[in-house]
């Protein structure tokens, strides 16, 4: 093949799954797919090595599906690989870090010849068990369990196990309508590849997929080969679920790899915040394409260079029976741990702290003793502040490191009875800074008279705010309440009264450079938008009570600053 | 037609193209856009015009308009000091977007501003809940109480935008009353009229689009009327709307974010106005220019139309970094892609072309005017698909060898010369325009190998025939006046309205007589709007529902009979929907109930007929005594192609490929694998040859 129809085939590629991505959107049940985009989608050549991954997805979806395929491979075994066939599982550890990940590989054929895999993967409202939470003390807790093998047998779906896991599932609708999309979207893109091989006569994927490794490895060994080849040790300590948990890791730049050693890590917790290797190292990985080769797409090649390691039945390598549902807590502070070794070696590249995890809860409605109606699971996904970047603020309450989005709330409340009485940004919560950090959200969640709940929390950073980088202040730290006054904790099931409101502020970002050397512009922009209170422009950034005065008149007069 | 003068009128960023249709004739003008004051331009364009035809202004009966205005105010921020009223709780919607990135591996990403700064978002206490029921009323003193608050602030225009006011408006129309009261001066829009559809996000965001460029529209508007009225043009003026139709004046300057992107609309309606003479079912329209390249699916005469789409994008046309419009629109996909695209050489060593455009200053390396990087048009150029001294009629002298050096260096860290660069490149934005077809047929559901393409704009041309051979397109139309695509099309669209509703109604509560009342409701009051633009043509009404299983987010798009939709019936609508999901999607779900969320009944005039079209008699292959070399990439090779006039082309003539058919604007490549015959109304009818 020609270097330009190799050319030509790679963006075939790229484009195929991203309609596979799409399909997945337009039919999947489950708002954290259809709304937020908590999924990935990807194909492989016939050694389950991944060729190309959807651009809409998620960094921890994205980079641990690379290695499912490998495992479907090994348990369903070369020799019994069908056409028609679709294969699924939610393991933790041989999937993408927690039950409610649901992920389906089809065997892709043409012309009788199996030429390589379609996998995707979405995140599923729930899996029975205790719910979508920290509470669990082992995975059996977490909800049930599907191990590695076939939903569709020659075109032909499991009824069996269809029936199971409606059996097991709070919203058993929602789960068996999430597994047709996936098994659906593996379709749309096994045609399209069908479509392509016959277009330039190809019977299997080993020229392009050659070329694809070939041209991936070698541009991102270039970019770590410009690097300079040292070490650093980096290092956060975050809330967990009862003690603190320290984060910690070497990082190696050598002339042809990079290297995240994450021993001096935390062990275990008895809570489902502990986090199989496969996300931590989509993470760490994550963190470092970013920050070294933005632009190299993922495919088993680009990501080859990125080792990480960790001591077995450390926070961040947990094994079977560890629970794990809220894996994601800790995966996504693992880019700024990595952050703050890389801005060791690298100055000037990474950004501050932020608000790190997601900031995500899940209520279980059901009626108040003596009244009527149905029992609903509502799910939410919401983001902190960014931190603030070496030239310009950290983003307001927008997802880092996670890829996915938020769900509008008029969409959410059409799940359940659920009503959200406030969601809009949190001033002061920005760090200061030369480069101010990202503000937080407030937000309050309650229900229709008549409904109480029990409200998952899966919050951090109440009492470890992210920290700025060279002068920059923290961000400010998550708070959590009833609004009756009833104090609640960042993570854990707690039950709410019919009536009551949860009043959540979500963390934000840390700032970057010292605040004394802020643009005054900036500084006036903030105020008058009211990013930060008059306060805080006197106290973080030394405006003059008269200054301040100023700026609050003229929006009153409705000028624009 | 029974109005037989007709002007259509189309605003671009470069030029205004307008059209005089006197019976049969047409007469055409391209001259350059007059921005601050847009209404020049048509001034002297319907001048220059009218002299070509011999007749007067006012001999015009009905003058149809389109225009990039409203678009460019977004783009580039030029609307009214606006305010926004909302929920309280909620002052952020607009800001905090859907909370993510739209590129995940830049660490340095900037999100594009809100229009409104905060500052200018006021919010009251009020409450909705998801079934449309009040939680917290809204008390008409906190309203009157705003207004004096934010009076003395100097807001031209306020948009109001409640958490569900797309099922219950109650709250909205009282904040729009307060103000017509109290601020009579101040324009307001409501979320509840602009764009009744769930998603807080997409809905607020289009009512604030509409409501901050109203002001700078409604004055527009009123005063291309006046001064067409002065120059003797007194006859009703109707504006394009993204959607496709035609609407009146009046109701273009209250919802003036239903003109964004009317000029590709009516490039969509032309397309349809060609695939209607030729009895067409399945068209795919390709319209390429200098930036950007558009691709529309035409099934049954008809552009497909979708409920969202995206303007500005601030980030090489990346999804997500523009801001969300939710408007009936033609659905299209446009793509960073046109003859002055840039390309360059990335760190996989892979060719990217645009979106960055070398535009008209300093333009393609092969202008001369300075420009050091090759774009599109140096490899049309290498390519053999130009000819130098023939571009543009003549007015532009392309420098060939400018073009090879830029290509070189293109070509160098890839080991290729300058041809093989220039096969790369073109063979690269040829994919990108195939991708973004292929994933727009398959969003709808389409398979393209039975459909034929029809090409217009400038660069479509040279680009079509390779375009089919990659998607499998057999035929390919590309008609005459293709210049002035757009403004032919506004000439050709029928006056319309879509009236829509958020219902949300299971199957398994299927109410009969409900459904038959609101779809009726919706037809009377869509009619009765089309009635206003046009007093005695046939309207008709399409009535469609979007459907889902319940528990999904998206629907998709369920056509209705008017015998469907009169008498109703539950098995009707699951039998329609479940024969459409399995179109789309390969399979339903088991098991599981289905509901409608959105009603939209669209009334119509007829479009406007095609005209009949007689059969060419004989066809005879015609020699062209020039040949030029034309690297063919297909069969990766140069081969020999014939070169001949479109002028010269007499009806019936056929000539295979390899061969380039020239004219002033363009150039038609034939490719080796197909050959072209010229058809009875000058259209360049390209055909693949079976081997």
């Amino acid at each position: 093949m020609s270097n330009v129809a190799n050319q030509v085939m790679w963006n075939r590629l790229i484009s195929i799954v991203e309609e596979q991505a799409q399909a997945l959107v337009r039919t999947a049940f489950s708002t954290s797919v259809r709304e937020a985009g908590d999924l990935s989608a990807g194909v492989y050549n016939a050694d389950g090595l991944m060729l190309a991954q959807a651009v809409t997805g998620t960094p921890g979806h994205v980079n641990a599906m690379a290695d499912a395929v490998a495992h479907f491979i090994r348990r369903i075994g070369r020799d019994n690989l069908c056409e028609g066939d679709v294969y699924i599982t939610n393991d933790p550890w041989e999937g993408t870090g927690h039950l409610h990940d649901i992920t389906v590989v089809t065997p892709s054929f043409h012309n009788g010849n199996h030429v390589g895999f379609f996998a995707c993967t979405a995140h599923v409202v729930d899996i029975g068990g205790r719910g979508f939470g920290a509470d669990a003390a082992s995975v059996y807790e977490e909800g049930i369990y599907i191990p590695i093998m076939k939903f569709a047998d020659r075109g032909t779906v499991d009824q069996t196990l269809i029936h199971m896991l409606r059996g097991n599932v709070r919203e058993p609708d929602q789960l068996v309508g999430d597994l047709y999309a996936l098994a659906t979207c593996n379709e749309i893109g096994q045609r399209r590849l069908a479509e392509m091989l016959d277009e330039f006569a190809l019977v299997d994927l080993n020229g392009i997929g050659a070329f694809i490794l070939e041209n991936s490895r070698r541009a991102t060994l270039e970019k770590i080969a410009g690097l300079p080849q040292a070490s650093a040790d980096g290092g956060m300590t975050i809330d967990g679920f009862d003690v603190p948990i320290d984060l910690r890791v070497k990082l190696t730049i050598e002339k042809d790899r990079m290297i995240c050693d994450f021993a001096g890590t935390s062990g275990l917790d008895k809570k489902g915040i502990n986090v199989p290797l496969v996300y931590t190292k989509a993470y760490a990985c994550y963190a470092l394409k970013c920050a070294v080769a933005p632009e190299i797409p993922n495919n088993a090649a680009s990501l080859a260079p990125f080792e990480v390691t960790a001591p077995v039945n450390s926070i961040v390598n947990a094994v079977h029976p560890a629970p794990v549902a809220l894996r994601h807590i800790i995966g996504h502070m693992i880019p700024d741990t990595v952050y703050d070794a890389l801005d060791k070696i690298l100055p000037a590249t990474v950004p501050a702290e932020g608000a790190g995890c997601l900031c995500n809860f899940q209520v279980s409605l059901r009626p108040a003793p003596g009244q009527d109606g149905a029992r609903s699971e509502v799910l939410a996904f919401n983001s902190g502040g960014a931190g603030a970047r070496p030239t310009v603020d950290g983003l307001n309450a927008t997802a880092f490191p996670s890829g996915v989005m938020t769900m509008p709330i008029e969409a959410t409340e059409h799940t359940g009875p659920v009503i959200i009485w406030r969601k809009e940004l949190r001033p002061d919560s920005g760090g200061a800074g030369q480069y101010r950090g990202g503000l937080g959200q407030f937000m309050e969640v309650g229900a229709t008279k008549g409904y109480e709940f029990d409200f998952s929390a899966m919050f951090d950073r109440v009492d470890h705010p992210a920290r700025g980088r060279r002068g920059g202040e923290s961000g400010g730290p998550t708070t959590i309440s009833r609004d009756d006054g009833a104090a609640m904790q960042g993570k854990g099931k707690q039950f709410v009264p019919d009536g009551a409101r949860v009043i959540l502020g979500l963390p934000g970002g840390a700032g970057y450079g010292d605040a004394a050397a802020r643009d005054p512009d900036l500084i006036k922009r903030d105020l008058a938008r009211g990013y930060i209170s008059a306060q805080s422009a006197m106290d973080d950034y030394g405006l003059s009570e008269q200054t301040v005065a100023a700026i609050l008149d003229a929006v009153a007069k409705g000028e624009t600053a | 037609m029974q109005h037989n003068i007709r002007l259509g009128v189309d605003i671009g960023g470069t030029f205004t193209d307008v059209v005089l249709e006197v019976g049969a004739a047409q007469f055409s003008t391209k001259v350059l856009t007059t921005y601050a004051a847009p209404e020049d331009a048509i001034i002297d364009g319907m001048h220059q015009v009218c002299a070509k035809a011999g007749i007067a202004p006012g001999a015009i009966s009905q003058i149809i308009h389109g225009t990039t205005l409203a678009t460019n105010a977004l783009i580039e921020r030029r609307g009214a000091k606006t305010a926004l009223i909302t929920t309280e709780g909620f002052r952020d919607v607009i800001e905090m977007r859907t909370e993510s990135r739209f590129e995940q591996y830049d660490l340095n990403l900037q999100l594009p501003e809100p229009l409104l700064p905060r500052q200018h978002r006021f919010t009251l206490s009020e409450r909705m809940d998801a079934q449309g029921n009040v939680l917290i009323p809204l008390d008409r003193a906190d309203v009157e109480a705003l207004a004096d608050q934010i009076a003395p602030m100097g807001f031209e225009s306020i948009a109001v935008g409640l958490i569900h006011a797309y099922l219950n408006d109650a709250h909205e129309q009282v904040i729009r009353d307060v103000f017509a009261q109290k601020l009579p001066d101040v324009m307001v829009s409501i979320s509840s009229e602009v764009s009744p559809q769930m998603r807080e996000y997409e809905r607020f965001n289009t009512t604030v689009a509409n409501a901050y460029i109203k002001p700078l529209m409604k004055s527009y508007l009123g005063r291309l009327k006046g001064r067409l009225a002065e120059e003797g043009a007194g006859c009703p003026i109707f504006l394009m709307h993204s959607g496709g139709g035609i609407i009146s004046l009046e109701s273009a300057a209250e919802f003036p974010v239903r003109l964004v992107e009317s000029g590709p609309a009516g490039g969509a309606v032309f397309a349809a106005n060609i695939a209607a003479r030729y009895d067409l079912n399945k068209v795919l329209s390709f319209d390429m220019g200098g930036t950007t390249a558009k691709i529309c699916l035409i099934k049954d005469q008809t552009p497909k139309t979708a409920r969202v789409f995206e303007v500005a994008r601030t980030y090489r046309f990346k999804k997500g970094s523009g801001m969300p419009i939710s408007i009936p629109v033609i659905d299209m996909v446009e793509i960073g892609a046109g003859g002055g695209s840039l390309a360059h050489v990335d760190a996989m060593r892979q060719i990217r072309v645009g979106p960055e455009s070398a535009g008209s200053e300093p333009g393609p390396a092969c202008y001369g005017r300075g420009g050091a990087r090759p774009a599109v048009t140096d490899a049309d150029l290498t390519l053999g698909k130009l000819d130098p001294d023939n571009f543009a009629g003549g007015s532009i002298q392309l420098h060939a060898d400018a073009s090879a050096t830029a290509l070189s260096e293109l070509g160098a860290p890839l080991d290729m010369d300058a041809l093989t660069a220039a096969h790369g490149l073109a063979e690269v934005v040829d994919e990108n325009m195939a991708n973004a077809a292929r994933v727009h047929a398959v969003e709808n559901g389409e398979d393209l190998a039975d459909y034929t393409m029809i090409a217009f704009g400038g660069a479509a041309p040279l680009h079509a025939g390779r375009l089919c051979e990659k998607l499998g397109v057999q035929r390919l139309l590309v008609p005459t006046g293709a210049g002035v695509g757009s403004a032919i099309g506004f000439l050709r669209a029928p006056f319309s309205f879509e009236a829509t509703r958020s219902v949300y109604m299971k199957l398994s509560d299927f109410a009969p007589k409900t459904v038959k009342t609101l779809l009726s409701d919706m037809e009377t009051e869509a009619t009765g709007f089309v009635r206003t633009c046009d007093a005695d043509a046939d309207i008709h009404a399409e009535y469609k529902v979007y459907m889902r299983y319940t528990g999904q987010g998206w629907e998709i798009p369920i056509s209705l009979t008017r015998a469907q939709a009169m008498a109703p019936d539950v098995a009707t609508f699951q039998s329609l929907f479940e024969a459409d999901y399995t179109a789309l999607f390969g399979r339903t779900v088991a098991g599981m109930d289905i509901e409608i969320t959105v009603w939209a009944v669209n009334a119509t005039t007829d479009a406007a007929q095609a005209d009949a079209l007689a059969e060419v008699s004989t066809e005879s292959r015609v020699q062209a005594n020039a040949k030029r070399s034309l690297f063919d990439p297909a069969l990766s090779k140069i081969v020999d192609a014939a070169v001949i006039a479109r002028a010269d082309l007499a009806q019936g003539a056929t000539i295979p490929g390899p061969a380039l058919i020239t004219e002033d604007e363009t150039t038609i490549v034939v490719p080796s694998s197909r050959q072209a015959t010229a058809r009875v109304d000058g259209t360049i009818d390209i055909n693949e040859v079976k081997a």
